[in-house]
């Protein structure tokens, strides 16, 4: 308590900190060579005034999309890198030999594996593509609070770096990825890795609650005239109840984080045992949040599954309303089953029986799109471009996935798999093969919206071949090393137990997924070098159906000339067989005014939680300061926005034109 | 389909029937724990597992079918089969599959409702022996077994008779981890300041793996143990060679044993302080003066 009050300047902070170790000292490095690199690079191409006028400050949410999805896909790398140095310690060690790392940095690793792979490279791509799709999709020129969007964005930032920052000067979390007390309660973890943990995900917390309240009310008030909800494109919707469950769940997250972070700092009993405080109340607080975030994720791959199978399969989607009553059924439910995270916590009969059968339940709105998907395939024309690959492998892995969760959802089932590697199979099919598939599908299919041209997709396919056929090696053996007794976690293990050769089987699907990954990089490479062949000259290169893809690719940053009018659902594909052309006359556009002041904030968020991390109080407590005076600049800001003209607006048009008919003659 | 087509689809599927046999093969030389029980609750609950994925195979099969065929006969380039661009919905095929899944739901609810019950893990076997109960105290990094009535304790590892109910009484003396002894019954929290319950019988004799199912400090890997099934003059012999041992379990050697150690190698209690388990739960309850006991963090700095 009385370290709240003492003015230290550099709190727990002392050379001691950094690593010493050669793995650790590589993590290190490679952290601070990658960002002087970074740094550097900038600095030689005297873009530091570029790149805080075009993108930095930018309030335009298809840049700040990429900016999502770059720092998503930088900790994707990170994030597998993890899990490549799990594997390879799993595969080695074995009895004696205790392999390459330590007991307690491979259980580091494994925490930030998790942390890293959910909130930082899944909810990075979310609200990537939900920044750059859906203002488009709803016939919007923008998002309904710009400046509140660009602040969610470098909050991530802000919690991402904080993340990555444990990798350089102390350590991280050893207590699994949802650090559960007591062992993540100051006793039993002194060091400041849990409270690298706690601030990071308070900071990004924080900032995706603001983004999901952004997105509601984006597309609850900024639709297109005639837009009714009913007429929405099926992401809208799915984004819709993804954002309403992150309004609801992540409150509980800032909730039950705080409450540990108090434990930890001056000292109070919400979690410890020994003075009426109870760790099993952490437990479902962490859960009654860590379900629903399950569902954030997936709900909108899910929306972006209906588009890509209705795309490639030129048909209207089947079953829209029971598409939208499957949403909403599991965004209710989704609220009604956290405790089948811990059957095993001896909750009694009935309790377990209860959310048994809701976590059933859930089974069957999915089993429902699941059907509505192949019937839109039905009677259709299916172009099997990589982001319907990635739909096939996604039906197929889901579909495993999902029945090992329906068994899990019997409590006397789950007795016997839960926290094995049965359980860690479950969920990465669930997340990996249900969400980021998905992601990866948007990723190809909205490029030429954003970029202006698209990806190589023979490239793409290698990728997805590899990482479909490398998902499988790497997760289809954890099923039967779970049903062998294997835990997750485990730094070592007997020989005797016939695990090891099941354990290397998975690394070499890991190394698959690897390759796959390069295939990804080669393939952003190459498309990027090969940009003048690959123009997207239609602004319409799949043949689409919604809003998205009436206006030219790139898109232009004030997305429509005119707000479109909707009268039907999938309004461009009735408008081209129609034939009617879209509107040519200019108005004066309305448009946000960049802005500094999100990077302010976050990076007092920042030192904020780097203060508190490290007990330096006196920098947190000036930090507060810095975001509320901060806040109050804003506010004072008479004019956010600026007009752009109807001239203006037509010029810019007409150098659009002029710079497409030098496309055209180029191809 | 093309020649090139037939040919990668037979190279997959001789690769895919590979795999099987050589998975097969390896498996059938290693003990899958969870899928040869050597107790009735392990059993009950192999069987649910295998009536779950039967059941599943009533949606899965048809879904793999559907997507092979529709992917396959609606292919861009087969312009005989139909194209129906404004399909959009079919009442009665959308309420068909509205029930198929709520049917199998409606199954599996029952299934859950009634499993839950009948596999409550702090429900009391019937038999028409007595019942052994063994308090169960998970450690920094190791389980230690106290059995009050036999007046023994031992740690790694704990005996039963066969065919013979026990009842593990779990709790922690240090942050929560998982009971599990595959083979046996399914896992268990332990918890400090809070008793679960584990009943199980053992009905095949033998040494069964059991684990810490979850993470609880770096010696986590290392907190193994077995429980080994013996025959009743067994049992009585292991109780008898206990109480041999030289060390007898009280407040002071109990504080060296929860001492942070990891891979520790079985060893018994000639005796045991009768209230040494309770004094253990209480340390956690609700604050009584001269009973905070602390535990020795110095391993943890």
């Amino acid at each position: 308590m009385n370290a709240l009050f003492a003015f230290d300047l550099l709190g727990r902070l002392g050379w001691n900190q950094f690593p010493t170790n050669p793995i650790e000292m590589g993590g290190a490095a490679a952290i601070v060579l990658g960002l002087l690199f970074v740094l550097g690079v900038i600095t030689y191409l005297k873009r530091w005034k570029w790149l805080w006028k075009e993108w930095l400050t930018t309030q335009d949410p298809k840049r700040i999309g990429v900016m999502y999805i770059i720092v998503a896909l930088v900790m994707l790398l990170r994030g597998g890198g993890d899990a490549a140095l799990m594997r390879v310690q799993q595969s080695i060690s074995v009895g004696n030999n205790h392999g390459i790392l330590s007991a307690s940095h491979f259980q580091q690793i494994a925490s930030a594996h998790g942390v890293i792979m959910i909130f930082f490279v899944a909810m990075g791509l979310m609200f990537g593509i939900i920044n750059l799709v859906l203002p488009l999709q709803i016939g919007a020129r923008d998002v309904a609070f710009p400046f509140l969007n660009a602040t969610s964005f470098w909050l991530f930032f802000a919690g991402m770096a904080l993340v990555n920052a444990s990798l350089v000067v102390g350590d991280f979390s050893a207590a699994g990825w949802l650090a559960y007390p007591p062992l993540s309660e100051l006793r039993y973890s002194p060091t400041v890795g849990v409270d690298y943990w706690i601030w990071s995900l308070q900071v990004a917390g924080v900032g995706s609650l603001l983004s999901g309240i952004n997105f509601m009310v984006t597309i609850l008030k900024m639709r297109a005239p005639g837009m009714s909800l009913m007429k929405m494109p099926m992401f809208a919707w799915s984004v819709l109840g993804s954002m309403s469950l992150v309004a609801f769940a992540f409150p509980i997250l800032t909730v039950t984080l705080a409450l540990l972070a108090l434990d930890r700092t001056i000292g109070t009993h919400f979690f410890t045992g020994g003075a009426g405080g109870n760790a099993m109340m952490y437990v479902n607080l962490i859960w009654a949040w860590g379900h629903p975030e399950v569902y954030i994720l997936v709900l909108p791959a899910f929306g972006i599954w209906s588009e890509v199978v209705s795309t490639f399969s030129r048909k209207k989607l089947f079953g829209y309303t029971t598409m939208v009553w499957a949403i909403w059924t599991i965004v209710l439910l989704s609220f009604t089953v956290w405790l089948h995270h811990f059957f095993t916590m001896g909750a009694g009969a009935d309790v377990n029986g209860f959310f048994g059968i809701m976590t059933a339940v859930i089974a069957i709105p999915t089993g429902v799109k699941i059907f509505n998907w192949l019937f839109t395939m039905y009677r259709g024309r299916i172009s099997f471009k990589t982001p319907m690959m990635w739909f096939m492998a996604f039906v197929v892995i889901f579909t495993i996935g999902g029945v090992a969760g329906v068994l899990m959802s019997v409590p006397a089932i789950d007795y016997q798999v839960h926290n094995s590697l049965f359980l860690v199979a479950h969920f990465h099919m669930m997340i990996v093969g249900g969400v980021v598939f998905g992601y990866f599908a948007a990723l190809t299919y909205w490029f030429p919206k954003i970029f202006g041209f698209r990806l190589h997709e023979g490239f793409g396919r290698l990728a997805f071949w590899f990482w479909s056929v490398g998902f499988l090696t790497a997760f289809v053996p954890l099923y039967i090393l779970g049903l062998m007794g294997a835990t997750r976690r485990l730094d070592n293990y007997s020989a005797s137990l016939g695990w090891q050769p099941l354990f290397i089987v998975a690394g070499i699907g890991v190394a698959l997924i690897g390759i796959g990954v390069a295939f990804q990089v080669v393939q952003l490479v190459v498309s990027i070098w090969q940009r003048d062949q690959r123009r997207d000259l239609t602004g319409d290169p799949w043949n689409g159906r919604s809003l998205e893809w009436s206006v030219p690719s790139p898109a232009p940053f004030y997305n429509f000339i005119k707000q479109p009018v909707v009268t039907v659902r999938d309004q461009f594909w009735a408008d081209k067989q129609s034939g009617k052309k879209p509107m040519q006359e200019y108005e004066d556009i309305m448009l946000p005014k960049n802005s500094g002041l999100s990077v302010v904030i976050a990076g007092c968020a920042f030192l904020f939680a780097w203060g508190m991390v490290w007990h330096m109080y006196w920098l947190s407590l000036l930090m507060i300061f810095g975001i509320i005076i901060t806040l109050v600049v804003r506010s004072m800001n008479p004019e956010p926005e600026y007009r752009l003209t109807a001239h203006e607006v037509e010029k810019l048009e007409n150098a659009r034109k002029r710079q497409l008919k030098t496309y055209e003659a180029n191809v | 389909m093309n020649k090139q087509t037939k040919r990668i689809l037979t190279a997959a599927f001789v690769l895919f029937v590979g795999i099987i046999v050589l998975t097969g093969w390896y498996l059938s030389r290693h003990t899958i724990p969870v899928l040869e029980p050597a107790g009735p609750i392990a059993q009950k609950e192999r069987n649910l597992m295998v009536f779950g994925v039967l059941l599943s195979v009533v949606v899965v099969v048809p879904v793999f079918t559907l997507l092979g065929a529709i992917a396959w006969r609606y292919r861009e380039s087969n312009h005989r089969a139909k194209y129906s661009p404004d399909l959009e919905g079919n009442r009665i095929l959308e309420t068909i599959w509205w029930c198929i899944p709520t049917a199998i739901i409606a199954v599996l609810a029952v299934v859950i409702w009634r499993s839950s019950y009948a596999l409550d893990p702090f429900k009391s076997l019937s038999s028409s022996k007595p019942t052994l109960h063994v308090q169960v105290v998970a450690l920094d990094w190791k389980w230690l077994f106290i059995y009050p009535n036999q007046n023994v304790a031992s740690v790694s590892e704990a005996a039963i008779p066969v065919n013979t109910p026990v009842d593990f009484e779990i709790t922690s003396d240090t942050v929560m981890t998982s009971f599990w002894a595959p083979q046996l019954s399914g896992q268990m929290y332990a918890m400090p300041g809070m008793e679960t319950q584990q009943n199980l019988e053992a009905s095949k004799l033998g040494s069964f793996n059991g684990w810490a199912a979850n993470i609880s400090g770096s010696g986590f890997a290392g907190m193994t143990f077995k429980i080994k099934s013996m025959s009743d003059a067994g049992f009585s012999t292991w109780v008898a060679s206990a109480k041999h041992s030289k060390r007898d379990l009280n407040a002071s050697t109990y504080a060296v044993l929860a001492r942070p150690s990891s891979y520790v190698p079985p060893s018994y209690y000639a005796s045991v302080t009768p209230t040494l388990y309770d004094t253990i739960m209480l340390k956690y309850m609700m604050p009584i003066s001269g009973n905070t006991v602390p535990v020795s963090t110095e391993a943890y700095q």
